[in-house]
């Protein structure tokens, strides 16, 4: 260690920072309106707060705000943006609910939602109004809401022991603890019922109701005493995370996380959210574990225990189930390679042999490692005292049979020992029936094997002791041998049982194990995306035995409904019920949803996104049949290694489609190149030669008579012509192949001008020019032989169709975000509706006109002008006369060097 | 240009390029200017008549079947100034910024009249006779007038004020007065070798000579732009 090691920033935490505040740049932010109770003002406040920043013009919109019929409320809404509400038919009934897709479609600024603890209709996207505000935070608009103290989840329990009264909508603590900003609305117990009294908070008759249940002076003083607490331990978190930030602490924190064992009993939620708060206290995280034994559970107490991590998961904690057989060594495992330092547990409240040597066990296993042992509520322990006995003797029915394959064992052995009696001594008898016992815990687990244990005692007493077909023992010797029988009967039972477990749990982890690791051979042979697809089906139904299929994107993220399954008519059935809605929300928004989610549970599917490095790649849809398959935490986990392995297949094969069009592409662009090249060069030299030769003539002494003279400049033109014509064509090749590599240079628009009149001052002889640039024109950044050719182009085209004489203008200024060029001339002006159609390829102004050139330079300036991120268009100009005007982007020009003293 | 007419000894021009017909009209037109014309069909050929035939002028076409003509350019300069015109294709700016940084005197673009090549031909022989008796530190374009002793610029007999930079970038240009002046060469010979990148200086220093020397600078007659290779300072013939 080195000395100073503690009092520097940890990068993971500074990394998570710097990530944390790019992510909210991006996200919208949350304000809590928080309360001790209904009718202290939440809502009342928040609207204030809403009117003042409407003031100050702000986009907002109330999402939805429940007034509860209080006039004082009523007024603020007045002059606010109202949402109307969604309405939502359940049996029957008409309900509504605040419209989230009507609020991100409108996508103000900041939106009003009241009420964040509210449970949405059944049929709604997300069955928590949280959800609802989580998913308009990360569209980026900001959000006002107001809670409850009692409506945060792990404060639950603790309002209900107050108040008597449990409600049933919860918000997780997570959500409040990474709101942006909570604000306290607090009013003293005594005005709040002076309030209730006169009818502000609830219409009267109500108000005579809640007043006697919920509204008792001792039971207000307690929620705010809560609320209070609640918002100074925000506080501090705030504080310290403000001085992490500004590195002002110099402590670093050691690593408290918290680890939270479940058992298979009713009452552990309370463990889960006392750990939760401890954890948020400490600000640390924590995890929440069960141990699965060999020994067998009740269907609803399976339930039970998933729905207790699904809690744990929803307030924060990361969740496994672990098998194994002996409790204290799993969890001493699980705590050594996380590096745990408290284990908390719930008190046991039956004192059997198992559970209390829990505890005892871990202490001795692990003397460095705090325990904690959590009292449980009175409300809790009757509930559960109830099911408790059941479960120990309730067996599925499936398993009856084998109880029943245990005592026929037992009465087999007895009968196939009864003709032995004379050969055999009554010691290798009862070693017959352990052999029986063993065998049945081989075959059939713990609970037969006890079975067959305790009738084989039965049987080898009623057949075998004397006196014989009678319970009664003559001989006390043999109530030794009966209790040695049944405990060694026990022992062995419970030893073989749990050697099969375990056989069965590392055969269990292999297969996961062999099965992962044939899909990921099996995929790296993959080279097309329908390989992947039908590979990953058919992985999925053998290790699963689920039905899934691959949903994947087109090109505008857009996703695919799945080719139609010809085979049997129970996967068309299901295929039917895949919703692509779901699908593409949990598409676009990278999360699972269906079935087993907190995003439109009441699908048959469950989706999963395939989340690949670079972007989601695809959806992974199953097809569940039993709604808790997908709550198991390995399950799921092993399935989302699946969706990643299928995902990373299917970004490689992307990756290699990439690499053969870009192959492809420069392949065809070298070939396209080259021939341009080629036909650029032959189509020139001869035209040079025209050219040159042609003048030669014209020049040659002694001096041409006048007809060959004539014929000679003739001829002088039309190769000019003709030159001209050909550069335009091959600029047209290259500019529509798409390839025009723009030559990007910050220009100025004074220099391009006098090069393009310069360039033209052959044509220009017999027409009058002026420039009016504006003055302080910034610089451009165009590729300056281009736009020059679009100039001369616009000055040729504009001799072209004027009379000799007339006036050509070119004008340049600034109109915000572009510069603005126009060529100008007093002429006859465009033909009237045809101000687009001059732009296309082979169009002049008059059908069959004398006037030569066949209309590609307006086609070439288009091309041009708009491969600059500008638009070319034309008009009657003002005076009479053509103007064609093109803007170019203005860009941010870059520095410039100090100027001179004198400057 | 009576003095090159007049001249007793017929100066001596040597054409390298592949194509017949070109050769034919371009020998036409300075044979008609009184020059003795060598032709070259490849670069190899070029390279032997250049140090053979002494040539006082060099016209070569980039684009040689048997290789580049920025080479023979490099290595002409290695032991002669003779001037050096270049023909080339039409975009391929880099190409000629690259002939003239390696010593190049002027370029044309194909296709090019023949009163153009004869105009280059005259003004690179007359700087090459202004190396030979160097002007008096006098120069004058127009109504503007350089004294580059007394480092005074003057228009219409009125004293312009050039800061320093202008006028280092004034001097680079009368320097090389009728030459091409690249880009690159620019920015090196006034702000230094590490501004080479910075072409927009160039656009704006050279807006404010023009608005300062020039009668109308969206016009100009006598600094003009190269697009996209360079500038030249153009004096009357």
């Amino acid at each position: 260690m080195y000395p100073n090691s503690h009092s520097r920033p940890d990068p993971d935490v500074l990394l998570a920072q710097v990530q944390a505040q790019e992510r909210r740049a991006t996200r919208g932010k949350l304000r809590i309106y928080f309360g001790a109770s209904a009718g202290v003002g939440k809502t009342y406040a928040m609207l204030t707060a809403a009117r003042k920043l409407q003031a100050e013009h702000q986009d907002l919109i109330v999402g939805i705000v429940e007034t509860h019929g209080r006039s004082e409320t009523l007024a603020l809404l007045d002059g606010l943006e109202i949402l109307p509400l969604k309405t939502l038919e359940y049996r029957g009934h008409q309900l509504t609910e605040f419209d989230i897709d009507a609020a991100l479609a409108r996508r103000p600024a900041l939106i009003l939602v009241d009420e964040l603890a509210h449970s949405n209709a059944p049929n709604s996207r997300h069955p928590k109004r949280w959800q609802d505000v989580e998913e308009l935070l990360s569209a980026g608009i900001d959000v006002f809401t107001t809670v409850n103290v009692q409506h945060l989840e792990s404060l639950n329990d603790v309002v209900g022991g107050i108040t008597g009264i449990r409600v049933s909508e919860t918000l997780p603590d997570t959500v409040f603890d990474k709101a942006d900003e909570v604000v306290l609305v607090d009013i003293p117990a005594d005005e709040l019922l002076s309030r209730l009294k006169a009818g502000k908070v609830y219409q009267t008759q109500q108000a005579e109701r809640a007043s006697t249940n919920f509204f008792r002076k001792g039971n207000l003083i307690a929620l705010r005493e809560l609320a209070l607490r609640r918002t100074a331990d925000r506080i501090e978190d705030d504080v310290q995370a403000y001085r992490v930030e500004k590195s002002i602490n110099t402590v670093w924190k050691t690593d408290a996380s918290l680890l939270a064992c479940i058992g298979a009993r009713s009452g552990d939620e309370h463990v889960i959210r006392s750990t939760a708060r401890l954890a948020n206290q400490l600000n640390t995280n924590w995890h929440v574990i069960y141990i699965e034994t060999p020994q067998r559970l009740p269907v609803e107490q399976r339930e039970r225990i998933l729905k207790t991590l699904k809690l744990g998961e929803a307030l924060g904690a990361r969740t496994a189930i672990l098998s194994g057989n002996q409790i204290a060594q799993e969890i001493i495992k699980y705590a050594r390679s996380h590096n745990f330092s408290k284990i908390i547990l719930g008190r046991s409240q039956v004192s059997g042999f198992w559970r209390s040597s829990t505890l005892r066990q871990l202490a001795t296993l692990a003397p460095d490692i705090d325990l904690m042992e959590l009292g449980r509520t009175q409300s809790e322990v009757s509930p559960s005292a109830k099911t408790a006995p059941d479960t120990r003797f309730t067996t599925p029915t499936q398993n009856f049979g084998h109880y029943l394959w245990a005592s026929v064992a037992s009465l087999f052995t007895a009968a196939i020992a009864t003709p032995l009696v004379p050969y055999l001594d009554l010691a290798n008898i009862v070693m017959l029936f352990l052999l029986t016992v063993v065998l049945v815990a081989v075959r059939l687990g713990r609970g037969p094997a006890i079975t067959a244990t305790v009738i084989g005692v039965a049987a080898f007493d009623f057949f075998f002791v004397s006196p014989r077909l009678s319970f009664a023992v003559s001989d006390v010797q043999y109530l030794v041998t009966f209790a040695v029988m049944l405990v060694v009967g026990l022992i062995t039972a419970h030893l073989t049982a749990g050697l099969r477990y375990q056989a069965r749990v590392a055969a269990r982890r292999e297969s996961r194990s062999r099965a992962l690791y044939e899909f990921a051979r099996e995929l790296s042979g993959a080279l097309q995306t329908e390989q992947i697809f039908e590979m990953t089906r058919a992985f999925i139904a053998q290790t699963f035995r689920v039905q899934a299929t691959l949903l994947l994107p087109d090109p505008h993220e857009r996703l695919q409904a799945p080719p139609k399954v010809s085979g049997e008519n129970s996967d068309k059935v299901k295929a039917d019920l895949l919703d692509l809605g779901i699908a593409q929300w949990a598409f676009d928004h990278a999360t699972a949803a269906g079935m087993g989610t907190d995003t439109l549970p009441g699908s048959r599917f469950f989706y999963l996104p395939l989340l690949a490095p670079m972007r989601t790649r695809g959806v992974l849809a199953i097809y569940i049949e039993n709604p808790h398959w997908i709550l198991i935490p390995e399950q799921r986990q092993q399935l989302e290694t699946f969706a990643t392995l299928a995902a990373i297949a299917l970004e490689r094969v992307h990756y290699i489609e990439v690499a053969q069009d870009a192959l492809l592409h420069m392949e065809s662009e070298r070939l396209r190149n080259s021939l341009l090249a080629a036909l650029s060069h032959d189509l020139r030299t001869p035209l040079t030669s025209l050219v040159g030769l042609s003048e030669s003539l014209l020049r040659s002494k002694p001096p041409l008579n006048e007809m060959q003279h004539s014929l000679a400049a003739d001829l002088h033109h039309e190769s000019l012509r003709m030159s001209q014509l050909v550069a335009n064509l091959l600029d047209m090749a290259r500019i529509q192949s798409g390839e025009v590599k723009l030559n990007l240079q910050w220009q100025s628009v004074e220099e391009v001008v006098g090069s393009a009149l310069r360039a033209s001052h052959s044509f220009l002889k017999h027409h009058e020019i002026q420039t009016r640039l504006a003055p302080d024109l910034p610089l451009i950044q165009i590729d300056a032989v281009l736009i020059e050719r679009v100039l001369c182009n616009l000055l040729e085209n504009a001799t072209k169709y004027t009379p000799q004489g007339s006036r050509i203008v070119i004008t340049a200024e600034v109109g915000e975000p572009f510069l603005e060029i126009a060529v100008n001339d007093n002429g006859p002006g465009l033909p009237v509706g045809k101000e687009e159609i001059i732009f296309e390829k082979f169009t002049r102004g008059e059908r069959e006109s004398a006037t030569p050139g066949i209309g590609l330079g307006l086609a070439i300036c288009r091309a041009i002008i708009e491969a600059h991120g500008g638009k070319i268009r034309a008009r009657q100009a003002l005076g009479g006369g053509a103007s064609i005007l093109f803007t170019l982007p203005l860009g941010k020009p870059p520095a410039m060097p100090h100027l001179d003293e004198n400057d | 240009m009576k003095t090159i007419n007049n001249m007793p000894e017929s100066f001596v021009a040597l054409l390298i390029e592949d194509e017949p017909q070109i050769r034919r009209f371009v020998r036409l037109a300075l044979e008609g200017e009184g020059w003795q014309v060598f032709e070259s069909e490849t670069l190899k050929r070029g390279l032997i008549d250049a140090g053979t035939r002494q040539p006082d002028l060099i016209i070569l076409d980039l684009g040689l079947p048997d290789g580049d003509g920025v080479e023979l350019i490099r290595d002409v300069r290695s032991w002669s100034s003779v001037p050096i015109i270049v023909l080339s294709a039409r975009s391929n700016e880099n190409d000629k910024i690259n002939a003239l940084d390696l010593g190049a005197d002027d370029y044309l673009t194909k296709p090019f009249g023949v009163g153009e090549l004869l105009a280059r031909v005259r003004s690179a022989l007359r700087r090459l006779h202004q190396a030979a008796n160097p002007t008096q530190g006098i120069i004058q374009f127009g109504d503007v007038k350089v004294d580059t002793k007394a480092r005074l610029v003057t228009k219409a007999h009125q004293l312009v004020h050039l800061t320093p930079t202008e006028y280092r970038l004034l001097m680079v240009l009368v320097t090389h007065a009728g030459r091409v002046v690249t880009n690159p060469q620019l920015l090196r010979e006034v702000w230094g070798p590490s501004h080479a990148e910075r072409g927009h200086y160039l656009r704006v220093y050279m807006g404010h000579l023009r608005q300062k020397l020039e009668d109308d600078p969206a016009q100009p007659r006598y600094l003009l732009t190269e697009t996209a290779v360079g500038y030249r300072l153009l004096l009357p013939c």
